[in-house]
């Protein structure tokens, strides 16, 4: 085992060298005392939960964040390095490919390969030079595609191994994939790990991100894991002993706070289910989003609902708030023991759903606002005699939720734009609030919230339960999901691939579900 | 754990009080925002350094009379274009639409034979047809709105030539009174016109018990109280205004009086501005026009509202078509050239954002008369049309330019908070609802 930190004198074994790496950001260290050491011609792979650093690393290393504004030091190839952009990095053979991928869709291959770095002859582009070229690399990367073809004609399996094409025409050294398999299914994630496997093969050293544990347990040389912003350990997979429960362990090792108020559930009857639920893809019409999946919620409970990001929690949960994501294709969706068909926004909040959006300033607020415009938006038939708003019901409910929620700002008139990002979000939740909804679906309540306001939020939504309201949380985090929920869903790639009590979830439990298939396992799925 | 520390107070922090407001004597009478009377304060030094500089020939009866009778159906596209550019789109067709209703119109009226008001009923329903028409392509099938427009200034031009054959039509009396008549003589003769007089004193009216039921719900909401004589202040200073305004109206030559397209005006600018304001639908605008997504995850119905907005554009270009008509009394194969223009520079200097969700119909109405002034005054003087576009097209920029460096400052919009919506500062609002 590799300990970090560890002073070994012999830096040419390594490629890269990142030591005692801190970045700050205001008022919170993203990066704390972070270490990482890759060697030459090794995978080395990035383990951590959603928010744990890995991609602030990767941007310290590649020089998004440019040097000066972290603090630790670089050693790459021997030499001390300061990258003050990405052209920089680039320039030493340092290529990220992140999760959405940069290329051009109405562009050719060719051209987005080349796209920056144009070959040219005499000033003009050299056409003949640069198909050559990205004849070669595809050849290399092993896609047999004209290189004339249109990006948005190849699938993503094979624009993944064009970026990689592109990486290679940079005479890339050190290559860093940034969740590279999340889109992809299951022969071409075998056949980007393969191409993974030949670069290293050539010399070429490579760090992997990836939430798929399984496929770094057999890829990976070495893998490090961070947790909240540390290194926690770096684990040497040759050296064995190191399987996916050694890996989950190391990433879940942080005891739970007591973040979370004192909360005695009062749980009802079911009285929302969804039934073998199937979505497709709004643009891709034969990629299911969700697949065939039932859940069901009680009054006065909260659900959780676990899963990577991608995993297809936000698209189930907008599906079903009235379709307002993707194109239905089948499933029931039974409220008080009655079918509903709700096929606007409108029908559902009229049927009593509601739906906070986990991205706060592009979809669930209009920043141009102010706080009681805001907060009765989605209500403006309860305070409406027939179609003229009555401004002064409007102030009085506003008020009436800013002081519920506490909501700090110097009056309802002031615009949403100037809050901080935990009142934005208490105003949005008094948004929905208002409609008074029976279940109301919360999609990343807490992002971007500061840990006072966070404690604030659960209380909250623990008084909605209390209400008798069905709530349904979306979260990222486990240890939110753990401390809040009475049951929690898994999703793995667009299935509830299991559902655990309150006493059956630990964090262990969880990962696994969320990353796993759901042939492939049967742990814990005890409906009650 | 990537957790932004925001200011949020802890739980335990005294909940902030609404304040009652102080400070400087300037400060009392305008407010936090000064800078929300930026355009109309402009609007007010065009107009004084004009009455300089033509030696008092700007605010005379007869001016005011030519001003008002010969921008008030710009003002009307105004109007619509405001909804339009709010709910974040543009529409280039206006003046076409407007020539194609006119010449329908006349067409009818005067080589059909039907009644003059059928003439404008018919009017209507064409511009509420194209409206439907052009709002199809833009809401259902979501082609954008300066494509659809864009085609449609084509086609309705071409239209009015088809139907016209590329000739004027008259127009009867009755249009032209519509177009350029003024309200009638009743009553005793008093030296003043009694319907301009009673128009008058029903806006100070309006003005007074506007501001005063605003205080009253403000006091209740327990949120901003002016001191009392600020209330006062302003109440007479509006009142002043616009008696003064009803003096000019009221005693021109024989024969003139408040013109019919002001008093049209006047009512439109009323309900649309009750209309963006007060009502759901108003609101819906906005939302559509400031985060369409966000909108549509409250439950807003974006598609209708696209639809309804462009349809009204051009159900208000018919309006303006017809008071056009009946001013210029006939009907050509020229006319409504360069009136989107007008229109849109109108509600841009009125503060309307480009990228829509911003803007009012008050703010728009300041912003044409901005333009339609500045037009007068320079005419006055006998500057040529050459250093009359040059002069607009500057202080079009000028008025934007400056709106967009104040929100780099980071501070407020000048222009945006002119008239903020559902500001109970505003008299306009005020007076719609009194």
């Amino acid at each position: 085992m590799q300990q970090p930190g560890a002073t070994s004198k012999d830096d040419a074994a390594y490629l890269l060298r990142m030591h005692a790496i801190t970045k700050r950001f205001p008022g919170v260290r993203a990066l704390d005392n972070v270490n990482l050491d890759v060697r030459e011609g090794e995978i080395h792979a990035i383990c951590g939960e959603n928010g744990a650093g890995k991609s602030t690393l990767m941007k310290v290393l590649s020089g998004v964040y440019p040097h000066g504004t972290y603090d630790g030091d670089i050693v790459y190839r021997g030499q001390p390095a300061a990258f003050k952009n990405i052209r920089e990095s680039e320039a030493e053979g340092i290529v990220i490919i992140h999760q959405e991928l940069a290329l051009i869709p109405e562009l050719s291959i060719t051209e987005n390969i080349f796209l920056g770095n144009e070959p040219t002859r005499r000033g003009a582009i050299d056409w003949r030079r640069a198909k050559a070229q990205a004849k070669e690399l595809l050849l290399r990367v092993g896609l047999r595609e004209d290189p004339d073809t249109a990006i948005k004609n190849i699938g993503v399996g094979k624009q993944q191994l064009v970026e990689i094409a592109k990486a290679l025409s940079k005479d890339v050294q050190l290559l860093i994939l940034d969740e590279p398999t999340a889109a992809l299914n299951e022969s071409d994630s075998e056949h980007l790990l393969g191409l993974i496997a030949d670069l290293r093969a050539k010399g070429i050293t490579s760090i992997l991100i990836s939430h798929k544990l399984n496929e770094i347990e057999s890829i990976a040389d070495s893998i490090t894991i961070l947790r909240d912003g540390h290194t926690i350990e770096t684990l040497d997979v040759g050296a064995g002993g190191v399987d996916e429960d050694r890996i989950i362990k190391g990433m879940v090792g942080r005891t739970l706070e007591s973040r979370f108020p004192d909360h005695t559930p009062n749980i009802g009857e079911v009285f929302f289910e969804v039934q073998d639920w199937t979505v497709r893809h709004p643009q891709i019409a034969e990629r299911l989003v969700c697949k065939s999946e039932s859940f069901s919620v009680r009054r006065g409970e909260i659900v959780g609902f676990a899963g990577l990001m991608g995993a297809g929690r936000t698209e189930l949960a907008r599906s079903v708030f009235g379709r307002s994501y993707g194109t239905y294709v089948s499933g029931r969706i039974i409220k008080d023991g009655k079918e509903i068909r709700l096929h606007n926004v409108s029908q559902a909040i009229d049927a009593g759903l509601g739906y906070l959006t986990e991205d706060r300033k592009s979809l669930g607020l209009n920043l141009l606002d102010d706080i009681k415009a805001t907060t009765v938006a989605a209500g403006l038939k309860k305070i409406a005699n027939r179609t003229v708003v009555d401004r002064r019901e409007e102030h009085s409910v506003a008020e009436r939720y800013r002081r519920l929620l506490r909501t700090k700002a110097p009056s309802v008139d002031e615009g949403v734009a100037k809050l901080s990002g935990g009142n934005q979000q208490k105003v949005v939740l008094s948004k929905w609030m208002f409609t008074d909804p029976d279940l109301l679906i919360l999609d990343e309540p807490t992002r971007g919230i500061d840990v006072g306001a966070k404690y604030e939020i659960y209380g909250i939504i623990q008084a909605l339960a209390d209400q008798g309201k069905g709530v349904i949380v979306i979260s990222s985090e486990l240890p939110e999901l753990l401390g809040l929920s009475d049951r929690i869903y898994t999703i793995f790639e667009g299935r509830v691939t299991g559902e655990l009590t309150r006493e059956e979830a630990d964090q262990e439990r969880l990962i696994r579900l969320m990353t796993t298939a759901p042939a492939t396992q049967r742990a814990g799925s005890t409906p009650a | 754990m990537a957790t932004t520390v925001d200011t949020a107070p802890a739980p335990t922090d005294p909940l902030p009080e609404p304040e009652t407001r102080g400070g400087s004597l300037f400060h009392q009478l305008f407010g936090d925002n000064v800078r929300q009377f930026g355009m109309l304060g402009a609007l007010v030094v065009i107009v004084l350094f004009f009455q300089w500089w033509t030696g008092g020939t700007m605010l005379t009866s007869d001016n005011m009379m030519n001003l008002l009778n010969g921008n008030s159906y710009i003002l009307v596209l105004a109007i619509g274009m405001v909804m339009v550019i709010i709910a974040g789109h543009i529409d280039l067709s206006v003046g076409s639409v407007a020539a194609f209703v006119g010449i329908v119109v006349a067409k009818s009226i005067t080589n059909g034979g039907i009644p003059w008001w059928a003439g404008i009923l018919l009017g209507l329903a064409v511009g509420l047809l194209v409206g439907m028409w052009q709002g199809f392509w833009v809401a259902y099938v979501g082609i954008p709105a300066f494509i659809v427009t864009l085609a449609g200034m084509l086609i309705f031009r071409g239209a009015n030539q088809f139907v016209g054959n590329s000739n004027s039509i008259p127009v009867p009396e009755e249009l032209q009174t519509i177009g350029g008549g003024y309200l009638p003589e009743v009553g005793p003769d008093t030296g003043y016109n009694n319907l301009t007089v009673l128009l008058g004193l029903l806006a100070c009216a309006a003005v007074v018990l506007g501001l005063w039921r605003s205080r009253r719900t403000a006091v209740r909401m327990e949120s901003e109280v002016d001191p009392l004589w600020v209330t006062v202040v302003k109440m007479v200073a509006l009142c002043a205004v616009i008696l003064y305004i009803t003096y000019m109206f009221a005693t021109g030559r024989e024969g003139t009086s408040f013109p019919i397209p002001g008093l049209i005006l006047v009512v439109l600018v009323l309900v649309y501005g009750f209309i963006t304001s007060r009502t759901v639908l108003g609101r819906h605008v906005y939302a559509v026009g400031g985060n369409r997504q966000a909108a549509e995850l409250s439950g807003v119905k974006s598609r209708k509202i696209n639809f309804l907005v462009i349809m009204n554009m051009s159900l208000l270009a018919a309006v303006a078509a017809i008071m056009f008509i009946g001013r210029s009394t006939a009907s050509g194969p020229f006319d409504g050239t360069n009136w989107e223009l007008d229109a849109i520079a109108a509600v841009f200097i009125g503060g309307a954002a480009v990228s829509g969700g911003v803007g009012t119909v008050a703010g728009s109405m300041v912003g044409g008369l901005v333009m339609a002034v500045l037009n007068s005054g320079l005419q006055l003087k006998g500057i040529g049309a050459d250093a009359t576009y040059m002069t607009k097209g500057l202080v079009l920029l000028a008025a934007v330019a400056l709106d967009v460096w104040n929100k780099k400052q980071g501070r407020f919009s000048i222009i945006g908070a002119l008239i903020n919506r559902g500001s109970s500062r505003e008299p306009s609002t005020a007076t719609s609802n009194g």
